[in-house]
């Protein structure tokens, strides 16, 4: 009798257990729109897919009425650029943060408790608080995304650091190197793939805070429109636009990876990620 | 002997029991906090609902909504048989979705509640080019299509920026906003600020924004028993509020509850018309006033994208009013006002 564990599905079985759970839920959707929509055509709740294709028709393909913008590139690129100028902004400080205070005790002692302190704040908490202090407008929404993973990629980084061997470091000495050269020639380097690694997994951090910051004050942005589509209950825009944040999401995830695998394979072989269980 | 016989009627008397309490309707109601629904709050905590409802023979569950759209989004979705609304989101929301509503109470309009608000300006036209900062597609965003309407500016000439109405205060205190369109309690706050001058409110297009307790048609058709509580149970509150022996306790009730003190309720009662008694409420739901706001909140509604992507026109939803007459599309008709409950409590025949 073959045991579960060793069960493989072939490749094309494979393929297909991937698509099938997507399938499942994308046609019970289906079966309960159309029967609202049976039951009452105005419905705005569970919209069928001709209705979002539709709505994000109009959105992507037909300039807006009012401002003559096309909505959903306009929303897309704006939000894009928060969340690269945010996320940007978070890492850059993060890994000055992290490079210091995991190579040099003197500042480890005194900035390594604090950023612990501040990274276990829980983000929405912060938001009116950041409001308040730092006002409304694209610089505040790009400094709330720096502050929601800035202290958790510092950390990281630190940790990171920690793990490095001390070899490493007592031989780049005895070779003569001085404390920023040992940073700047064998701790940064280490360190940069392990930082791209680390804005790969604090995204989904940085896409809530965005969509936060925008349903709270802005203009146009992918989180502003669901959050104003919201008042009146045009799902059909909504669940298309969550969608899109998610195709988003997962483009940049998969860039992040391929651009840690072109710019520093030396990790993953250093890892032994070739093997595959 | 009695064991046993107990022990045989026990499970029968509470099965009835809890069978008669079945048999009595429930509904519920939800309301969010508001100076012209804070009745609600007090008939619930009070007894009175419940004294109204059991006259009926029928029991209303009171819930409080944190999130005044919330409330009418689960309305809409089916979780409510009434909520509080106000004429344009009914409209928007709940009416456009397809979802039958009559307007079973019209408690009152907002008269200088909602305000247009600039920093370092004392004239509206100084608004030009400015970024104002309001809720999008809420009243206070119809408030000010009134308000540029009547400098002869339109919207593109303002930049419009969506602000949570949770934050407005903070907002404006943070300093980066040139202009503010909001309700109270917040714009009596903000307009404490030096800097800050009123220069449109609702009270300069009076009878405009309703505010409403809401039922659906066919479970208001079904138990008219519900709209006859419902009723009952509001005038009796807004009575006592009209009481000098007990307004001032009522008030302070009323107060506490929506976060503030009793001047500061009466504050937002001055810039509030409250209906005093059920004949105004009729006299007013019988006159022209509803008709020619609810045309005009239609083509806002229409001309923002808020009845939806099949509206073909402002009267796509139909709204029918007290006389029996339609405004929109007849065969889409999802809007009702009525006096019809509200004439029952003139009539004293509750």
């Amino acid at each position: 009798m073959r045991r579960l564990i060793n069960i493989r599905p072939s490749r094309g079985v494979a393929q297909v257990l991937i698509i099938l759970p997507f399938l499942l839920l994308l046609l019970s959707y289906n079966v309960a729109s159309t029967a609202r929509l049976a039951e009452n055509p105005q419905d705005r709740l569970l919209p069928s897919f001709a209705a979002m294709a539709d709505a994000m028709g109009g959105l992507a393909f037909e300039a807006d009425s009012r401002s003559g913008d096309y909505l959903l590139w306009v929303d897309t690129g704006a939000s894009l650029l928060r969340l690269a100028a945010g996320v940007a902004a978070g890492a850059g400080v993060a890994l000055l943060l992290g490079l210091l205070s995991g190579l040099l005790p003197v500042v480890r002692a005194s900035l390594s408790p604090l950023l612990a302190a501040v990274a276990m704040v829980p983000p929405l908490a912060m938001l009116p608080i950041l409001f308040i202090v730092v006002g409304m407008d694209e610089t505040a929404k790009i400094v709330l995304i720096a502050i929601g993973i800035g202290p958790v990629i510092a950390r990281e980084l630190e940790g990171r650091i920690r793990e490095i061997p001390i070899e490493e470091l007592i031989k780049a000495q005895t070779l003569g190197a001085g404390t920023w050269l040992i940073l700047w020639r064998v701790v940064l380097p280490q360190l940069l793939p392990r930082l791209v690694d680390a804005i790969r997994l604090s995204l989904g951090t940085a896409w809530l805070f965005l969509i936060a910051a925008e349903a709270i004050a802005a203009t146009e942005g992918l989180g502003y429109r669901i959050f104003l589509v919201r008042r009146y209950l045009a799902m059909d825009v909504i669940l298309p636009y969550v969608a899109w944040i998610t195709l988003l999401a997962w483009l940049t995830d998969f860039a992040l990876r391929r651009l840690n695998a072109r710019l520093f394979p030396w990790l993953g072989l250093e890892r032994g990620e070739g093997e595959q269980r | 002997m009695i064991r046993s016989a107990l022990v045989v009627l026990l499970p029968i008397v509470l099965l009835a029991a809890s069978g008669c309490a079945q048999e009595r309707p429930r509904f519920t109601l939800a309301w969010s906090i508001y100076v012209g629904w804070m009745p609600w709050e007090f008939a619930d905590a009070t007894g009175i609902l419940d004294r109204w409802a059991e006259r009926y023979g029928i029991e209303i569950d009171v819930v409080q909504v944190n999130d005044y759209i919330e409330s009418i989004n689960q309305y809409t979705a089916g979780q409510f048989d009434a909520v509080t609304a106000t004429n344009m989101d009914i409209l928007s929301i709940a009416a456009a979705s397809g979802v039958d509503t009559t307007a079973l109470i019209v408690g009152d309009y907002s008269n200088g509640n909602d305000v247009v608000m600039l920093r370092d300006a004392q004239e509206l036209a100084a608004i030009e080019g400015r970024r104002v900062h309001l809720v999008e597609l809420s009243v206070s965003h119809y408030l000010l299509a009134q308000a540029l309407e009547s400098v002869g500016l339109s919207e593109r000439d303002v930049t419009l920026v969506n602000t949570a109405d949770a934050d407005m205060v903070g907002a404006w205190a943070g300093g980066g906003v040139p202009a503010m369109v909001t309700w109270n309690p917040m714009a009596n706050e903000i307009l404490a600020a030096a800097d800050a001058h009123a220069v449109f409110d609702s009270s300069m297009t009076p009878g405009e924004i309703l505010d409403l307790t809401l039922v659906r048609t066919e479970i208001l058709e079904a138990n008219p028993d519900l709209g006859r509580a419902l009723v009952g149970a509001w005038y009796e509150t807004i009575a006592l509020m009209m009481d000098v022996q007990r307004s001032d306790e009522v008030l302070s009730h009323m107060a506490a509850a929506s976060g503030t003190d009793l001047a500061g309720y009466q504050r937002q009662l001055e810039t509030t018309r409250l209906f005093e008694s059920a004949a105004v409420a009729v006299d007013f739901v019988r006159s022209d006033a509803p008709r020619t706001t609810m045309e005009r909140v239609a083509e806002f509604s229409f001309e923002h994208d808020l009845l939806g992507s099949g509206a073909s026109g402002p009267g796509f939803v139909g709204i029918e009013f007290a006389d029996g007459s339609v405004w929109g599309n007849e065969n889409n008709v999802k809007l009702r006002f009525t006096d019809r409950f509200m004439n029952m409590a003139v009539e004293d025949a509750l």
